[in-house]
């Protein structure tokens, strides 16, 4: 059966993208990509190392030209450095599909959806293609989308904090009334949190600390990625009705 | 005679000092970064990376130079 997914005109394999954060090595973050079978993966912009001119970079261990680049406004926390971030992002190499992340508070790093709302414009007007990362408030994704976001990605609890999703009712009216791609973003915890956000009907799950501070990431990265597999099947499939008692799985008929 | 004079500049976020007529490649030569893995904002504005060569760096410019990292 074929299951196309698409986020803005670009095709991805998985379902499943990851985050290149908090991993022990590059080498590591290198092995769990692999492992999670994705073929995006978020990334930060920070400052040049001036000191240790010679450090190696994430690029020499994650070639650009083989996985897909997301970059990130990871860590701003106003419209204007969100906008300069993804703007440096652009210059260094044409990145236009990039995820927005404006954050209003340090403790839960919960979005500012105001400001949020206020970037998804200004970012569409100048040619980007904006990946949402929001509430799961469905008025402000409507509001996201209406503004042209390519992606919408509401969170299933406070990033990093492996919760998992809290507000299903949320989430599944948020996929029920999107156009574009809805992919849970952070607060997936294990891999039965990544097959009920696919089950919901999502079209794809963010995950970066779930794999990364897992005990083993390449083994989780691998469960992850059998995790979306099995829960975007199983909401083709189509579950069954959920009954209160019991029904028997044998005929009742022809017993000895 | 002027080009024998060092100018400094600010760069991401400390003191650098540099060769007067240096432009944004001269740097990025020094520093051994690679053109296509980096952008720079040059006083507030991003440097189109097709100028490097043209863009001679001043006294008191405020240099950003950024890269990916890994990020979630």
């Amino acid at each position: 059966m074929k299951d196309e997914f698409k986020v803005a005109g670009t095709k991805l394999k998985s379902r499943l993208i990851v985050g290149t954060g908090k991993y022990k090595s590059f080498k590591q973050t290198a092995e769990a990509i692999k492992a999670s079978g994705a073929d995006m993966v978020t990334v930060a912009v920070r400052r040049v190392n001036i000191l240790d001119k010679n450090k190696p970079t994430l690029m020499d261990y994650i070639n650009p030209k083989k996985i897909i680049y997301l970059p990130n406004t990871a860590g701003c926390f106003t419209s204007n450095d969100a906008l300069r971030t993804l703007r440096l992002a652009r210059e260094m190499g044409g990145w236009k599909l990039v995820k927005l992340e404006v954050l209003g508070d340090k403790k839960t790093l919960y979005p500012n959806m105001i400001e949020t709302l206020k970037s998804t414009k200004i970012l569409v007007k100048e040619g980007f293609k904006v990946m949402v990362y929001c509430t799961d408030d469905p008025i402000m994704t409507k509001k996201l989308e209406d503004v042209g976001a390519s992606a919408i990605m509401p969170l299933a609890a406070p990033i990093g904090s492996g919760l998992g999703i809290q507000n299903k009712v949320n989430i599944k009216i948020i996929k029920e009334q999107t156009k574009v791609p809805v992919i849970v973003d952070a607060g997936v915890g294990s891999a039965s949190d990544a097959s009920i956000a696919m089950e919901l009907g999502c079209d794809g799950v963010l995950i970066n600390t779930a794999i990364a501070e897992a005990k083993k990431p390449i083994l989780m990265a691998e469960a992850m990625k059998f995790a979306v597999i099995s829960g975007r099947k199983s909401y083709l499939a189509g579950r069954m009705k959920k009954k209160n008692f019991g029904s028997p799985s044998s005929p009742t008929k022809n017993l000895i | 005679m002027n080009n024998l004079k060092k100018i400094k500049i600010q760069l991401n976020g400390g003191e650098y000092i540099l060769k007067n007529g240096s432009n944004l490649n001269d740097l990025l030569k020094i520093l051994k970064k690679d053109n296509n893995k980096v952008a720079i904002e040059l006083n507030g504005e991003i440097a189109d990376k097709k100028k490097y060569k043209k863009i001679i760096l001043k006294n008191k410019d405020k240099l950003e130079i950024v890269q990916f990292i890994g990020g979630g």
